[in-house]
């Protein structure tokens, strides 16, 4: 706990070489050969925070400390679990804490691993959530298509319910609570708590009509209902046992504790990274040996995305910008799930434009007419440019379906629809068609890319069957 | 194709129970039936529809929103190739129009012999892994047209062991239901649901 008269002085993020690369929080097992196993977590101090939330804390207390660490929620949109958990009405039970596991943001690769390196950190993290919020029930949903998440995670909770962690009178006190393993069947939309929630009754996973903006007041059967991200609840052990004051020492004030970052795409060492909330993207892609180690073949950065698939793009004037919430959502996009996605000079802008619009409208779950009509329209508009067939109108048609989409084509989205899924297939037009406009005139007046970028041989536009299956 | 067997109807209503609602097992039962025969059959459907208190065309609605189930035959193995944003810069459309050449059918569809189904899939969460390719959900990480030659020679002559079980099997350890099962959620739901 640090001396509360002396505020601690943040380090300048912006000045490359001189950020400490911060402590490992929740990564910590990750080269650990047995680190998934529950006697290896219990030999490296695994479970103490549990037993100290128990028989030391009261929920309120440990409500308190997630509160004070200002801890931003890690699954996209970042808002802080403290104040989540303090939305739950007062006097309706039973409440139910569910763990949304369904990573599938493009370019996001984190809470896979801390499933499958790091099940019994989570596990711990879901029960002292459990207990804190007093949910009668928690609910771990793992994306379908990690097998061995499902794995990993089911023989952790078999071995915690053995050792008297979870499950009737856990260490012998009056909490009893039990963490249930379901898991998904391939749908993206599934990751938006109330798609979630749909899909979690054994309805098609589709987002419910809001308000209530929380299911904090009607989630789960209606019940009140806590989501949580994985990599969120992994954190918490960790508070508990350092102090909220602790986490919120590290990282940037205005975006508190460390985080993982994957970064992908064209560069030398892509990596998944747990590093202080704040540091610059140029950094983590220049820095060697901890990081990426520049750019491949030496070349330069023509875009970035800063926080997965749905998230505005950014460009090299960006890189220096200290990746803190407020620090990038005032330069117009946002952090998201911690994704970074590298293109360098090569990529050919229209493609990769393509390739985002493609992912959201295959997985528009079709309740809203502007995301399932406008997100098929921009596809194949894309498409037909890329094929070599596009027309002079086409660039101000693209525009115009985004407007209906989100009006305004701005950032924060405004949205016609019922969740953000629409506006996040508007975010790569919007930034590919305004910096890269030139490339989409040429396509259209020429029938093929700018001189000096590849494009990949893809299905539907170049040979090939169909786009996707 | 079939209902499900004895053995598995004793794991379906040991999943059932673990919820508050019969109907929040639907998606792990259907799982389950996949499990047995390899994709979904009417007559699985039908029993599950059965089990958890619904109707078939109930079923049927859910299984047919989510992209892993299959309703009809597919390969044994199911292989993957990632197409998301990080593989497609990285690669992705090259090796899926590789893997089509080796196995002579298109994305989408399955070889005669039963053996393959090649498909182009969203972001499988290996980013940094990129190109990325999963059979039946087991990953292989920054995957060359030379990997991928030697993974469908070594699939088609078994020589991987049991690291590629059949196309419908995720999981191979199920949670249990033990004696210090709490049940607190459940009884405090159905307590609710009664008023």
């Amino acid at each position: 706990m640090s001396d509360a008269t002396v505020p601690p002085t943040p380090p300048d993020y912006t000045q490359p070489g001189r950020v400490p690369t911060g402590p490992k929080l929740i990564t910590t097992r990750f080269d650990q050969p047995d680190g998934y196993t529950y006697d290896g977590y219990v030999r490296t101090g695994g479970y103490t925070a549990l037993r100290k939330a128990l028989t030391e804390m009261t929920p309120e207390q440990v409500h308190q400390e997630v509160k004070t660490s200002e801890m931003q929620g890690r699954g996209g949109a970042g808002f802080p679990a403290g104040t989540k958990w303090g939305f739950l009405p007062p006097d309706v039970f039973p409440r139910y804490l569910v763990i949304n596991g369904d990573e599938s943001e493009p370019g996001t690769y984190k809470d896979r691993k801390l499933m499958e390196l790091d099940p019994h950190q989570l596990i711990e993290g879901v029960v002292i959530a459990a207990y804190a919020v007093r949910a009668a029930q928690a609910f771990l949903y793992v994306r379908g298509e990690m097998a061995l998440a499902q794995e990993r995670l089911a023989q952790a909770l078999n071995d915690a319910y053995a050792h008297n962690l979870i499950g009737r009178n856990i260490l012998g006190t009056d909490f009893s609570v039990d963490v249930v393993l379901t898991w998904g069947a391939g749908a993206y939309i599934v990751g938006e708590e109330t798609a979630l929630i749909e899909s979690l009754e054994g309805e098609r996973g589709m987002p419910r009509l809001k308000p209530p903006y929380f299911p904090a007041s009607k989630g789960l059967y209606l019940q009140p209902t806590i989501v949580n991200n994985v990599e969120t609840l992994s954190n918490v052990p960790w508070i508990v046992n350092q102090s909220g004051q602790a986490f919120h020492d590290l990282g940037a004030p205005t975006s508190t504790g460390m985080r993982i970052f994957a970064v992908s795409g064209h560069v030398n060492h892509p990596g998944v990274f747990e590093v202080p909330n704040g540091i610059t993207t140029f950094r983590m892609l220049f820095d060697a040996p901890e990081y990426c180690g520049g750019v491949r073949d030496g070349r330069s950065v023509k875009a970035f995305i800063p926080g997965g698939a749905s998230a505005m793009w950014f460009f090299d004037e960006h890189l220096d910008l200290p990746l803190d919430k407020p620090t990038i959502d005032k330069a117009g996009s946002m952090l998201g799930s911690g994704a970074i996605v590298v293109m360098d000079d090569t990529t050919d802008m229209v493609a990769a434009c393509w390739n985002v619009v493609n992912f959201f409208s295959r997985e528009s779950c079709g309740k809203c007419t502007p995301c399932r009509e406008g997100t098929t329209w921009l596809q194949r508009i894309l498409k037909r440019i890329l094929a070599g067939d596009g027309r002079p109108e086409d660039i101000d048609l693209l525009m115009d379906v985004s407007e209906s989409i989100s009006p305004g084509i701005a950032w924060p989205p405004r949205q016609t629809t019922i969740c953000p899924l629409g506006p996040s297939a508007v975010s790569p037009i919007a930034s590919a068609v305004r910096r890269f406009r030139h490339e989409f005139e040429h396509y259209i007046q020429h029938g093929r890319a700018v001189d000096g970028v590849v494009t990949p041989p893809i299905h539907g536009v170049h040979g090939g069957a169909r786009i996707h299956v | 194709m079939a209902r499900l067997t004895d053995a598995n109807v004793v794991v379906a209503k040991e999943i059932i129970a673990r919820f508050p609602r019969p109907k929040s097992a639907l998606i792990p039962l259907l799982h389950l039936a996949q499990e047995q025969d390899g994709f979904l059959a009417n007559d699985a459907m039908a029993h599950v529809a059965e089990l958890v208190g619904v109707t078939a065309a109930e079923v049927y609605g859910t299984a047919t929103f989510y992209e892993m189930f299959k309703f009809e035959r597919v390969g044994r193995y199911c292989l993957n190739v990632c197409t998301g944003i990080s593989c497609h810069l990285m690669g992705a459309w090259e090796l899926l129009e590789h893997a089509e050449e080796l196995l002579g059918v298109k994305a989408g569809s399955t070889t005669e012999d039963l053996l393959f189904t090649i498909e182009g899939v969203e972001c499988i969460a290996a980013c940094t892994e990129a190109p990325a390719v999963s059979v039946n959900h087991r990953y292989r990480y920054r995957v060359t047209p030379e990997d991928m030659d030697r993974l469908i020679d070594d699939l088609r002559h078994d020589r991987l062991g049991g690291e590629f079980p059949a196309h419908g099997v995720l999981a191979r350890v199920r949670q249990r239901t033990p004696d210090n099962w709490a049940g607190t959620g459940a009884a405090a739901q159905q307590a609710v649901d009664a008023r």
